[in-house]
Order: structure tokens, then sequence, then C-alpha cells
């Protein structure tokens, strides 16, 4: 089982970066075999933050290959899994460990808030366009954000700061003026029919946040939003489109993996990328190259655009009524290595609890094994709720 | 009566003249080492995320503007997937769904007459690198400096129907562009070639013929040479009844006279175009559309005129100027400072035009101020520089950025109004050369020039020309 796939600095505050994220002096992975040993040129925004904020890099934590999978399985260097054969996720085996303080994560499809929530550890995924993506590995960045895992609310909502802000060298960067100030939170919408949809013990983790919450005079009502569970076709489409066009480029004539066996460029591409690529990877840049397609686009690309609209307008309706809303982040509280053997796109169908959240950029916090999914900007509010669990909770 | 008529449409990529590139801070000049302007994001390298140059957005909507083009308040960048070893990312980032401008059109001027072409719309993207095949160890290298570097595509519609047309279009299409001083649109370096689109059918037919492509065409004349070729390839394979006549991509070898099918590899595929994530849609409001609008250039025919109707130019001037944008400004500075038109004009036509063909320079390096030169021109018209001198500092004035009238004074170059001095020179002349001063005496008008020229020579020039006549005629005739 390797962690690290890259050991830094050893030292006070270390903390770990997910092998997507840049840094100059050690190499960047993606998990994947195309980019073993892959340094870049220069590093990514958020860990030029974290060390001028006095944080060490510790290291690159293992990743599934580009980050799309479950629990990091797909890793070229290899799936995380304790003796049993539960599936772990490198960062939060680290933190388990003590051996990082914090982990800043990619959140691609949502495995850092289901590996989270399964490690009973805390876990903020920020508005998109407040923290920086500059020098990290794009996969699907219309949805995308770096989020940090640690074993208390506290930590994350530090580390947090240290690396959010309005960053020139990111398009989608929002600048500090559009900001608005976060509510209290006083009433939680419960998303019935998605919690439905997870085990007993799920749901028994989200009965027991409601009640923690219901102890500290927060209203909770049952909802159902039946737009919801959309989102997780839509996600794996437009994710699947984006990661096709985004791992074009490793073509095996710049850098990154090239086959000794060709004779010509078309055999250069294409047995530089089977060779390279694993086969959860092919079969999603199948996928996203499908839903691109002229044939799909109306019907895949462009439909599933006007899902995220409906989803965010579902989500806003509801934050007139609601300050957050609370879902679980997986349908289970243990997977394995037999699980992904037996269904190899496990992620794709656990993007029920998570895809809401990656479709429309809204912020989310894991707590007590749980989800909060909250308005723009009301990240520091759902860690308030999640620091008093912390203390209170349990 | 001919048969036939030919359908033509362009497709004309231009380099925008922006310092940078489009999406990253290298420079977008042309030339230089292999890979010297390049860095991470034009490499394709994972992590840097495309910031867009504004003023490649400026002279984008520039570019509309001057075709008279409908700009789209909110411009979308869209992603282009195709897998070719110049292009590092195996996407182009260009415009596909809300391009910058729609719906322009453009009048040409043939032997038949003035010709409204109708432009579909002008997008924005970035150009693609180089392959340079290396001969002796047999491989592809690639060069990237020229990757990111901004383009604008025009469309035309397929109104085009000659060879004629098409190059009317071509120049005029070059000369507003460079007016607006969008791209110096020079076919040579590669900064303005085209796609053309051809099609036959028979004349009176409003169905379109089967339509073939030709890329990146990079000169007039062989432009010309692959719309003849081509058309009577057409007619050919349309009398004979060929099959060899489809719908595709082809190449024109200038050197053979002939175009070929490209390989359906080349050409074929889905560029499965979707919006660029990580590029918010650019919305251009009212002050922005505004300060580009204040910002375009006189159409060249406008200047014309005015040349001619109120500044009293001559038609043959007029058009010498208004081939260039830099000669036209220079022109204009130079006006306003002395208020002399015409000799600007000359100064411009025949002076400026000689040294920069002598330097081997194009109007547009053109890099005297017109400031500069107006205050030059005054000077010798107001008779305190001679001419020959003023050319001497005109000289003077492409070599460095100086002052006409603070050079003439240091280097001795203003005429002097002393005529004991001038007296002096002319009788010391006088008496060294007796010969001429008889040759004179006895009718030879000759021998009073050779007097004047050693006259002025031994006064540097600085002596107005009139005065040193009458001393001479004076001292000779004692
Ligand atoms: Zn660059």
């Amino acid at each position: 089982m390797k962690l690290m796939i890259n050991e830094g600095s050893a030292g006070e505050k270390r903390v770990a970066l997910d092998d997507l994220i840049l840094t100059k002096d050690l190499p960047t992975t993606a998990g994947s075999k195309m980019l073993d040993g892959y340094v870049s040129l220069f590093e990514a925004e958020v860990a030029t933050r974290l060390q001028k904020a006095g944080y060490t890099i510790g290291g690159k934590a293992n990743v599934g290959e580009f980050a799309i999978d479950l629990l990091g399985e797909t890793s070229y260097f290899g799936a995380c899994a304790k003796e049993d054969g539960t599936l772990v996720y490198a960062a939060n085996e680290l933190l388990e460990k003590g051996e990082v303080c914090a982990a800043l994560q990619m959140d691609v499809n949502g495995a850092p808030r289901r590996a989270a929530a399964l490690a009973g550890q805390y876990y903020v995924k920020p508005t998109y366009g407040t923290v920086s993506r500059f020098g990290t590995i794009p996969v699907a960045c219309s949805g995308e954000t770096v989020g940090v895992a640690a074993t208390t609310a506290e930590t994350c909502r530090q580390v947090l700061a240290a690396v959010a802000g309005y960053d020139e060298k990111d398009g989608t960067s929002l600048p500090q003026s559009m900001y608005t100030q976060p509510k209290d939170i006083k009433k939680v919408a419960i998303l019935a029919d998605i919690t439905a949809a997870a085990d007993a013990d799920t749901q028994a983790k989200v009965a027991a946040f409601q009640a923690f919450l219901e102890s500290k005079g927060i209203a909770c009502e049952k909802v159902e939003v039946e737009c919801m569970s959309a989102a997780k076709t839509a996600w794996n489409a437009l994710m699947a489109a984006e990661l096709c066009n985004n791992v074009s480029r490793y073509d095996g004539v710049k850098y990154g993996y090239r086959t000794p066996n060709y004779t010509n460029i078309d055999e250069l591409y294409t047995g530089s990328r089977t060779e390279a690529f694993g086969d959860v990877l092919k079969t999603m840049i199948l996928f996203g190259s499908d839903v691109l397609s002229t044939n799909n686009y109306e019907k895949m690309y462009d439909k599933s655009l006007r899902i995220r609209r409906v989803v965010a307008e579902a989500f806003a309706d509801l934050f007139t009524k609601y300050d957050c809303v609370l879902l679980p982040a997986c349908a289970k509280q243990r997977y394995t290595v037999e699980d992904v053997k037996a269904d190899q796109y496990l992620a794709c169908q656990e993007a029920l609890f998570t895809a809401p959240a990656s479709i429309t950029g809204l912020p989310a916090v894991i707590a007590g094994g749980v989800q909060l999914v909250g308005p723009a900007f009301s990240e520091s509010s759902m860690l308030d709720v999640a620091q008093c669990y912390g203390k209170e909770g349990k | 009566m001919q048969k036939y008529e030919t359908v033509i449409g362009l497709e004309v990529h231009v380099e925008m003249a922006t310092e940078s590139k489009i999406f990253c801070s290298c420079s977008a000049k042309f030339g230089g080492e292999q890979n010297e302007h390049v860095c991470p994001a034009c490499c394709g390298m994972p992590g840097m995320l495309p910031i867009v140059n504004k003023h490649a957005v400026d002279l984008g909507m520039t570019a509309g503007m001057m075709l008279n083009c409908h700009i789209n308040r909110v411009t979308t960048f869209d992603k282009k997937s195709y897998y070719y070893p110049d292009l590092p990312c195996s996407y182009q980032t260009t415009q596909w769904f809300a391009p910058v401008c729609v719906n322009g059109t453009v009048t040409i001027q043939t032997a038949n007459g003035p010709k409204d072409i109708r432009i579909k719309q002008i997008h924005m993207e970035e150009d693609a690198g180089k392959l340079v095949h290396d001969e002796w160890t047999d491989t592809s290298l690639v060069d990237f400096n020229r990757t990111s570097v901004p383009l604008i595509e025009i469309v035309s519609q397929p109104d085009l129907s000659s060879a004629e047309e098409v190059v009317a279009y071509l120049e005029r299409l070059r000369s507003l562009l460079r007016f607006a001083k969008v791209s110096g649109c020079r076919m040579e370096q590669g900064s303005m070639r085209c796609d053309v689109n051809l099609s036959v059918r028979p004349v009176g037919s409003t169905k379109l013929g089967v339509r073939t492509e030709m890329k990146n065409m990079n000169s007039l004349s062989a432009i010309v040479r692959a719309i003849e070729y081509e058309t009577a390839r057409h007619i050919d394979c349309i009398e004979s009844g060929s099959d060899e006549l489809v719908q595709e991509t082809r190449r024109w070898d200038d050197i053979k006279g002939k175009s070929y099918a490209m390989r359906t590899k080349e050409t074929a595929g889905d560029y499965r175009y979707f919006p660029d994530p990580n590029i918010m849609p650019i919305v251009i409001d009212d002050e922005w559309y505004d300060r580009i609008k204040a910002s375009l250039p006189e159409f060249p025919e406008v200047k014309k005129e005015r040349y001619v109707n109120e500044l009293g130019l001559t038609e043959y001037d007029a058009d010498q100027l208004i081939q260039s944008r830099q000669m036209c400004d220079c022109f204009e500075e130079a006006t306003a400072q002395c208020g002399r038109a015409k000799e600007v004009a000359n100064w411009l036509i025949s002076d400026c035009m000689k040294i920069l063909n002598k330097k081997q320079m194009t109007v547009d390096a053109l890099p005297i101020s017109g400031k500069a030169l107006g205050k030059l021109i005054a000077l010798v018209a107001d008779g305190k520089v001679g001419s020959a001198n003023g050319r001497k500092i005109l000289a003077a004035m492409f070599e460095e950025d100086i002052d006409p009238l603070t050079y003439a004074e240091q280097n001795g170059l203003i005429i002097s109004n002393d005529t004991d001095n001038i007296k002096a020179v002319v009788k010391a002349v006088v008496a060294a050369d007796p010969k001429s001063v008889e040759d004179f005496k006895s009718g030879k008008e000759k021998a009073l020039m050779a007097l004047f020229g050693k006259c002025m020579r031994e006064l540097k020039g600085n002596c107005d020309p009139q005065v040193l006549r009458t001393v001479l005629l004076e001292t000779i005739n004692g």
C-alpha cells in the first residue's frame, strides 16, 4: 500500500498534496503511468500559498488515475487497502496515521468527500472559484476544486484560509468583491430521496447528525427534490467530456510516456496512450469522446449543461428557505477491493451523493460521516457547525 | 456566353499584431530562435490556465468594425479537438458558438465595378506551431514559437465568382486591416493566409455544385493559378460525368501547378467542439465598444478624398500615401506641424521612400515622427536650411530621434545671412578661377553655374541661393 508517491520535507505543519497538484521539486503523476516521474516547471498556486503561510509540503498522496475513481483504486502505483480489503484513500490514511496535519485534495468526482466521510474526518470543498486551480492537473475544469481534509474542522478552516483568495492566473478565480457574507445556519433541509438511496448504516449517520443539529436548536426538515439525482448522470457526462479533452495533450510527443514501438505518428499516439492509460480511464475517455461527438452533443453535452442549470436553480430555491442541505456522501460505510473488482465504475454510481455540489460549484463540508452543501461562500458557516460537532457531537 | 459560373467562399486567417500571445505572456513576435518564445502554457504542459489577452479582443473587434460587422456583446471561447504534433494541447482554443463578429460586408472594386461581399463571421483563435523535418536524422521537430499567437479567421459567404474578385477581396481586406493596425497582413511571413472553397455550377442554376477546399494558400499569384486550375478541373469533371469530383480538402502544389486530394485521414474527423470552461464569457460593455469605435481610422478612400479636395494633393500623390497607415499618419502630423501638405507629400513619397528602399525597410517601419518631418520642411521652406542640407537632416532622422533645428545648429547647417562672409567667399572663388569668369563674360552661362556651385560648396550650402547669385553677379561685374 503506497500512501505517499513522493516524500517531501519533514516539518511541524506537514501537509500532503494529492498527486495532481504540481510542485517543482517533487514529481506529479496524476496516478498515471503516463506522467510517472513528470516534474513540472512551475508549482501550483495553492502550494506556494501553503508554504508562505508556514506549512511544509509533506509529499504527494497517491490518487486514482486522474482522480475519477471511487477511492484511488485505479492508481498506477496500486490501490490503498487495509488487510481486510477495505479501501482507504491515501490522504486520509496519512492523516489517520498522523503523518500530516492536513491534505490538499482535488475534488473532481467527490472522492475526497467520500473518503473523509468513510474515515470520520473533516473535509471542506470550497465554493468554485475561491481557491486557485493554477498548477493543478486539469481533469474536469468546470467543477473541480482544491479542497482541504483534516482531523478537525478548525484545521480545515485554517489551511483553507491559507490557500484561498483571488488569483489572476486563474480566469475562473472570483474577485474578493464578489464574495458575500455567509449566514449562520439555523435551518437545514435533509435531501430525503438521495438519503433513501444509501444503506441503513449510512442513513443512521444522517439521522445521528440530524439529532445533533436539533440538539443545537437547528431545525431540520426532510425535502424531496427530484432533479437532484439527475446531477449524477449530467456530471458524469460533463466530467468525461472535459477529461477526454484535457488528457488529449498526453500524446507521447512532448513529455510523459512514449511507446518504444512506433514507426509513424499515429502509432506513436495510439501506442503511447494504449500502454500508459488504465482501463477505467480509457473507458471514460471513450465515453467523453462520445458525449462531445457531433451526433450526441445536443442530447448529451448540451442537455447536461441544462441539467446543471436546473440543479443550480433547485438549490437556489432551497436556499430561500434553508441555510444548507444535509445528505450522505456515499452509499455504504465500507468499500472493498472486491467491490471495485465487481464494478470498476462504481464511482459513477456514487456520484449520486457528490455530483450535486460538483456540478453546481457549491461548497460542501464533511463532518460526522455526512455531507452539508450550502450556498456560495457558506463554507465557513458550515465549518462552524462541523467544529461544534467535533467538540460536542460525538 | 460562358456556360458555367464559379462560386467561391474564403476563410482568411490573419495574425493579429499583439505584443504577446493570446493566452499567455510569451512574445508574439515573428522570428526568433526555435522555441524561444515559449512557456509551459503554450507548450501544452498541464496546470497552466488561459488568460485572454484583452488587446487581441480589441483587435478582433476592430477588424469586425472595419468590415461592417455586428459585434457580439457576449463572446466565448471553445475548444476544437484534433491530434497533430504542432498542436501541443491536442485542442485549439477558438470561437465556435459565439464568435466576436458576425454579418459584415466588404465592398470590392473590379473592372466590373463595385460589389459587396458578405462576411459570415470573424472569430478569434490561437495559431498552431510548426513542424520542421530534419533530413539528417530523419526526425520531425516541433517549433512552438507560433503556438498561441492570436489569429482572426474571416469567413466570407460564397459571394466571389472569379480569381480577379478574390484578389480584389484579399487586397481590400489587407488594406483595411493594415490601416486599422490589426495586422501587418504579410502573406510571405504567413501572417495572412487563406482557404479557398470553390464549386462550379451551370449559369442560372441556384443549386451549389460539389465544393472542394484548398487550404493554407499564402500568395496571391498561387491563389489565382489554383482557382483557375480548380475551376477547369470541376468543369471537366462535370462535363465528363467523372466521379472524381467529391467534397474534399485538396492541397495546391504551386510548382507542379496542380491540386491533389489530401488523404482522408488528414481531413476527416469530428472536432468535438465545446465551450472552454476555463475562459469566462467575455462581455463587451458600451464603454469598451465605444472605445474601439472611437479608435477606428478613417477609411483609405475617405482619406484620399480629403487629401485631394481639402489639402490640394494630386490623385497620384494621395494614392501613394494611402498605401500605408504609417505614411498617412506621418503625412497628417507633418502637415499639421508645417501647413505645407504638398511639400510634405513630396518629401514622403520621394525622399523618405528612397531612404526606406535603400535600407530595405517596409513603409510600416517608417521610423521618423510626423512632427519632426513637419519641422524640417518648415526650416527648408523658410529658407533657414538649404534643401540639400535638409535631405542630410532627414537621413539623420532615420538614424535617431533628433530635433531638426537643434541638429542643424549643432552641425552648422543653418543658412547664414552674413553677407560679408558670402562676399569674402565669392571674392576668393572668383579670384581663383579667372577662366570661368572670362568664359561667362564671353557668353557661356554654364560657367556661372560652375562658379555658383563652388561658392555653395565653400559655404557648406548654408546660403540663400538668391542672395548668392546676386553677390556673385555683382562681384564678377565689378
Ligand atoms: Zn507562452
